[in-house]
Parts: structure tokens; C-alpha cells; sequence
């Protein structure tokens, strides 16, 4: 499983974590001198640690035993037929606790307890990487807060009582837009006066340096074993892989096994909102402009004067105005393509997803779902039946039930226009 | 003018310099000029112009609430350059104090251009480290710009000389781990990590502390160790007292300010 954990690829950041170097690229570590000493502290001792047979023996049983990895490799063969090429569905919505997040921060809590540290905080958009990060400090039996935009603690109250049920503090954030972005904020405000004690387990591959690099490699087993059980199941690579991408955990954590594949063409699914050509998305790749945000040099979405653009998408998962900087490399240098997937769209592949295999999927999940079904169109006037397409189910739908209420009228709302609940 | 003439003015008299902080566009842009050019008037001997940005990890809910103020009021970054000439006329030297992505999106160079053009001092950036900021560093030194790089009680002695060794104007010791905002207590990290910062600075770069002094007392207090005392969220919260009310923020910050140029007279 995640015996690739120090495996490296002619894709990887330089030792200052730049993607692609320091005047093309994207990556680098913008961050108060606070903070420099606990992120050179943090790659050095991850350095080692993924060197460590013991602790990457330890990461391998505490994924197999505990959170139910490998994933199973899916062949969707209703969707299969009825899209006409062979659909593989990497199934990490069967993780605990519901999705990809949950080999980062195990790998990062374990890290934590290697590096002497009692106390993690985390920032939270849906609640999945807080429920994640909640079960990890349980788990390894440390302290943890949690930062969520208030807006979000509204959107999502069930993740906050699974939270708190796990014995985490989730700290509403009421600062800038209350969202995602201000919970990252909130959490290195708490990080610069805390980080003696404190780890930050950030929960996509962005931010500065190492953090790209620590999530890519923590989230690599989700390719490494992806591309293995296709070429067991069915002696051949995919010929398109996809992901959606949100900061870019659970797609770089797909994408790195096959980015040396040349024959593998690698696609990344952004949210598209209410659609590109409205200004209300989640675009950042196809709509921003290069930026530092977070701490990383990448793409974001900001107006004239470099302010951040709030960003809109059904999915609070993908509801971020930054992007993981390799992927800002991967699109740059044309490796990987980067296409937005609307809400529309999402919510339909959601919906027709469960209908023809009984797996509701995360709305995050349902934008690679929607971006393949395109792809499939083409692979099929392409290559024939033969073709295959692997998609990420990076998680499962049970945190989106209220979403899907509203949007199709189900339940108590079922005929009612406002959709209350 | 590069800030070091009031620091050499300070050290000739035997006392610290004051250094008083104001984002620009708050309450508005008119506004801040006036209580700005107020604190110039009532002792700050540098003056440091906050750009407002919608992101400040670095800063408390004091600094937070009024630069999303300036954002929500429409601030833009040629108003803060327009702030920085109303001010710099003053002959009190100005600085800009920004995260670094306002920069970047105006062109580093560009920026450079203007800050000088308008007679600015230069910028502290408290998000870039001089391992990072290399593309600003060439823009200072081409437009004659000090750089004012921060050093933290966390920083190990190699980063000091890198940071102290990249600095030009001061050198900047946030004196407590975490965000902007007043304390009660001055930090007792601060002492020791001015000492630490001197071992390694060259001998005519000043070092100054920030973060939390709030009173006369305070100030007297970091005078006595460090060139330079530096009040933000004390300034800020002035004008936070008085909304609405533009003669009551400027006579608080007045106020203030002479308040704590008596302190570091103490120091
Ligand atoms: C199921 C699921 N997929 C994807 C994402 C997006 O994050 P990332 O782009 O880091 O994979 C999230 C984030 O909350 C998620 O919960």
C-alpha cells in the first residue's frame, strides 16, 4: 500500500519545494518567519520518518486495519455499458470515515506522535478533512481543534456533531467570507502561537512547503494501488484516469502512480459552480491567475489588486479560490488538463450514479463522475469498447443528503420549491 | 528616504524611534490620511502603512476588522500609494506593510517604482522571508527601497543572520508567538531574541520590536532593550473607539501617540 511513500518522479518539487523551479513554477513556502522553523522541522522529520521501515510498516497496518485500505478497483459495469467503455471506479468511498482524507492525516497524525507533538488543528470546508482529522487525534490519543467557517458549521451541522462526538473543539470562523479560506487562516493564526506543541494537519496538497509534498505522498497510495489492480484485474493501464480537484489531495494522490505514463491521459475535474462564464466558481486553474495564496505560489482566483475572489460551488469540498501547486505545474506544463464540471452537471452524475450502480457518491466525487462521462463520449469515438476510464470516487454522498434534498426535492421537501428541511 | 535617518536621529537623542502602524483606508481613504498624518505629527517617528488584504494570517481581530473595513470600503492599492505620498510629505519616513500577493499581482518592480516614486521609505512583509523573496529584494535594491524582514523567538540563529544580512532601514523581532494584537503583558521572549538578533545583525542596522505594546509604560519598557518600538493594534483600536466621529479618532490617536513617544523617551 503505501510502500511508494518515498518513491519520487521526475514531477516532484525541488528541495525548496518549487514545481517546475522557482521562476516558471509554483510551490515555495510564503510564510511568516514564525512559522519557517516548524515547516523545515516538519520536511526534515518527514524525510526520515518515510525513509523508516518501522513507521511506514506502522502507516501500512494502521490503513489496512483501520481505515479498510486498499480500496477496491470497481468495474461499474452498468455505467460501462450504457456509456460504452470499460468505467473502473476507485472506491475510497469506502474508506472510514467516508473518503480519501483519511490516509493523509492518519499518516500525518502518526507523524505528529514520531515528532514529540500532543496537540493538532486542522481546517475543515465540508467537515470531512475535520471528521477525518477528529478521528486521528482520537485514534493516536491527541488534543484537537478544529476551524470551520461558520457559514459552513450552518451548511454542515452533522459533521460538527461527528466532530465533537469524537471529542474535537470546532471553532466556528467568522472573519472574511466564513468559509473554507478564512478556516485556513484561523488555523495558522492558532498554528503561529501554538507551534511548539501543535501540529498543523493540513488537509489538501496546498499551502507551503512541504505540504504539497507530504499530502501527495501520504495520498499516493490511492494511484499506486489504482494502477496495480488495473493491470491485475485487467492486464492493461487505463487509458484516462480522473479526479476532481478541490485543493488536489485525492487527484495528486490518484495522478502520481501515473504521471510517467505517457500513455495515460490525466484529467482533473474542477467545480464550475453555477458555470465558468458566470464569475460564480470554483475554477481556479481554467479562471485564476498565478498568486501566492496559503503560502504557495499557484493559481487563485483574485481581482486587479490581488484581493482573493470568493469562490462558489454546491460542493463545499471544492469550494476553495487556491489549487495544490503541482497541479498549477501539471496544467502549465500540459501534463494533466484541468476542465470545470458545473453544479448542474455534478448533480446529475450524483444522481445517475446511484441509479445505475446503488453508490451515491460525495458531490465532490460526482464533478470527476461528470468530467468522465465527457471523457468516456470521446474515448469511445476514440478507441471503442475497449477503452478504459478510471475515475476517483474520492468519497461517499451520506454528508451531502441535505444538499441533495434541496436540489431534487427528496424527502419531507419532496414537491416544495424552497426545499426547506 | 530610507527610515534609518530617524533611527540615527533616535540613537543620537539616546532613545528608541516610535513606529506607528495604520492600514490605509480606514475608516476610509480621506481618513486615514488625516489620522495618519496625526500620528506622523504627534511623534511616530516612522510611520508604517498597512495595505488592507483579504487573507492576514498574521493578524489579530483588532488589524482584521479594520482592513476588511478599508476592503469592504472600496480601498485599492493606488490608494494606498496616494496615502503613502499624502504622508511621506509629512517628512516622517513611511513604510508599506503588506502580505506579499498585492505586490505580485501589481508587478514587483512596478510597485517598487511607485512606492518610491511617491516617496515611500519601502516595505515590511510579513509573509515573505528573504528565502523566498528574492524577487523583491532585486526590486529594492534597484529603486532604493528598505526591506524590513522579519526574525520570530522560533527563528534559529542561522535564519537571524539570513534575515539580518538581507534587511535594509530595520530589522523586525515580533517579540511574542502569534498574531497582532494589544497585551497586557510585555513578551519575555522579546529580550532575548533582540540580543540574539544584534549578535548576528550588522552593527547599523537597527532592530525594533512589535506586537502587543498598548501604553507609555509598555513602550518605556521595550525602549530600554530594543532601537525601535512598533504599535499597531493600539492605533487601530483608537479609531475603532470612534466610528463616525474623525475629530475623536484623531485626538485619541494624538493622544496616543505622544503618550508613547514620552515612553520610549523613558525607555
Ligand atoms: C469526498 C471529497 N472529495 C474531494 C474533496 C476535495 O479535496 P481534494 O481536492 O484535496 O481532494 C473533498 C474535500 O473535502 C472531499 O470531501
Amino acid at each position: 500500500m503505501s510502500t511508494h511513500l518515498h518513491e519520487t518522479t521526475p514531477f516532484d518539487a525541488d528541495p525548496q519545494g518549487w514545481f517546475g523551479g522557482p521562476v516558471e513554477g509554483f510551490g515555495g513556502k510564503f510564510m511568516p518567519e514564525a512559522l519557517m522553523r516548524a515547516l523545515d522541522e516538519l520536511d526534515s522529520g518527514w524525510q526520515e520518518a518515510k525513509a523508516d521501515p518501522g513507521f511506514v510498516a506502522e502507516f501500512d497496518a494502521i490503513l489496512r486495519d483501520y481505515a479498510n485500505l486498499p480500496s477496491p478497483l470497481y468495474h461499474a459495469e452498468r455505467l460501462s455499458e450504457r456509456l460504452g467503455v470499460r468505467v473502473l471506479l476507485k472506491r475510497e468511498d469506502l474508506n472510514h470515515t467516508g473518503a480519501h482524507k483519511i490516509r493523509n492525516v492518519l499518516g500525518q497524525a502518526l507523524l505528529t506522535k514520531r515528532m514529540g507533538k500532543t496537540r493538532v488543528i486542522a481546517e475543515t470546508g465540508a467537515g470531512q478533512h475535520g471528521v477525518a482529522s477528529a478521528t486521528a487525534a482520537a485514534y493516536f490519543g491527541l488534543d484537537c481543534t478544529v476551524y470551520m467557517g461558520a457559514v459552513d458549521t450552518r451548511r454542515q451541522a452533522l459533521n460538527v456533531a461527528r466532530m465533537q462526538l469524537l471529542g474535537a473543539e470546532v471553532v466556528p470562523v467568522e472573519s472574511g467570507s466564513a468559509t473554507l479560506k478564512d478556516a485556513i487562516n484561523e488555523a495558522l493564526r492558532d498554528w503561529v502561537a501554538s507551534v511548539e506543541t501543535t501540529a498543523y494537519l493540513f488537509g489538501t496538497a496546498a499551502g507551503p512547503h512541504p505540504f504539497p509534498t507530504l499530502v501527495r505522498d501520504l495520498t499516493r497510495g490511492i494511484g499506486d494501488e489504482a494502477r496495480a489492480q488495473c493491470l491485475e484485474q485487467y492486464g492493461v493501464l487505463p487509458d484516462a484516469i480522473a479526479a476532481c480537484v478541490g485543493g488536489g489531495s485525492n487527484a495528486i494522490g490518484l495522478f502520481t502512480a501515473f504521471l510517467e505514463d505517457q500513455d495515460v491521459a490525466i484529467y482533473g475535474f474542477e467545480a464550475g459552480g453555477d458555470g465558468f462564464e458566470t464569475g460564480r466558481h470554483a475554477a481556479t486553474i481554467k479562471a485564476g491567475d498565478a498568486g501566492v495564496l496559503h503560502g504557495a505560489r499557484t493559481y487563485v482566483l483574485q481581482d486587479e489588486d490581488g484581493q482573493t475572489i470568493e469562490s462558489h460551488s454546491i460542493s463545499a469540498g471544492l469550494d476553495y479560490p487556491g489549487v495544490g501547486p503541482q497541479h498549477a505545474w501539471l496544467a502549465k506544463s500540459g501534463r494533466a488538463s484541468y476542465l470545470p464540471v458545473t453544479d448542474t452537471e455534478a448533480m446529475d452524475a450524483m444522481a445517475l450514479l446511484s441509479r445505475t450502480e446503488g453508490i451515491i457518491p460525495a458531490i465532490e466525487s460526482a464533478h470527476a463522475l461528470a468530467g468522465g462521462l465527457r471523457i468516456a463520449e470521446q474515448l469511445r469515438a476514440e478507441k471503442g469498447p475497449e477503452a478504459t476510464l478510471l475515475i476517483n470516487l474520492s468519497g461517499r454522498g451520506d454528508k451531502d443528503m441535505g444538499t441533495a434534498m434541496e436540489w431534487f426535492g427528496l424527502g419531507e421537501s419532496a414537491g416544495s420549491d424552497e426545499g426547506e428541511q | 528616504m530610507s527610515v534609518s535617518t530617524a533611527f540615527d536621529k533616535a540613537r543620537a537623542e539616546g532613545r528608541a524611534a516610535l513606529v506607528g502602524y495604520l492600514p490605509a483606508g480606514f475608516p476610509d481613504v480621506e481618513g486615514g490620511i488625516e489620522i495618519i498624518t496625526a500620528m506622523a505629527e504627534a511623534g511616530c517617528d516612522v510611520i508604517e502603512i498597512g495595505l488592507p488584504y483579504s487573507d492576514p494570517v498574521m493578524d489579530g481581530p483588532t488589524i482584521q476588522a479594520a482592513a476588511q473595513q478599508a476592503l469592504d470600503g472600496g480601498v485599492r492599492t493606488r490608494d494606498v500609494l496616494r496615502t503613502v505620498e499624502a504622508v511621506a510629505a509629512t517628512g516622517v519616513p513611511t513604510l508599506v506593510m503588506t502580505y506579499w500577493n498585492p505586490v505580485e499581482r501589481y508587478g514587483v518592480d512596478r510597485f517598487a517604482a511607485d512606492l518610491a516614486a511617491a516617496g515611500g521609505a519601502g516595505l515590511i512583509t510579513p509573509d515573505i522571508t528573504p528565502d523566498y523573496g528574492q524577487a523583491w529584494s532585486a526590486a529594492a535594491d534597484a529603486h532604493g527601497l528598505d526591506k524590513v524582514f522579519l526574525v520570530a523567538p522560533s527563528s534559529t540563529d542561522e535564519r537571524i543572520e539570513l534575515t539580518t544580512s538581507a534587511s535594509r532601514g530595520f530589522v523586525y523581532a515580533t517579540a511574542v508567538m502569534g498574531v497582532t494584537g494589544a497585551r497586557e503583558a510585555t513578551s519575555d521572549l522579546a529580550g532575548p531574541l533582540v540580543e540574539r538578533t544584534r549578535r548576528f545583525a550588522p552593527d547599523d542596522l537597527p532592530v525594533a520590536v512589535g506586537l502587543g505594546v498598548s501604553n507609555g509604560d509598555q513602550a518605556a519598557a521595550v525602549a530600554s532593550y530594543a532601537d525601535g518600538v512598533i504599535v499597531g493594534s493600539a492605533f487601530v483600536r483608537c479609531v475603532l473607539d470612534h466610528p463616525g466621529d474623525r475629530p475623536g479618532a484623531v485626538a485619541a490617536v494624538r493622544a496616543l501617540a505622544a503618550e508613547l513617544a514620552d515612553g520610549v523617551r523613558r525607555g
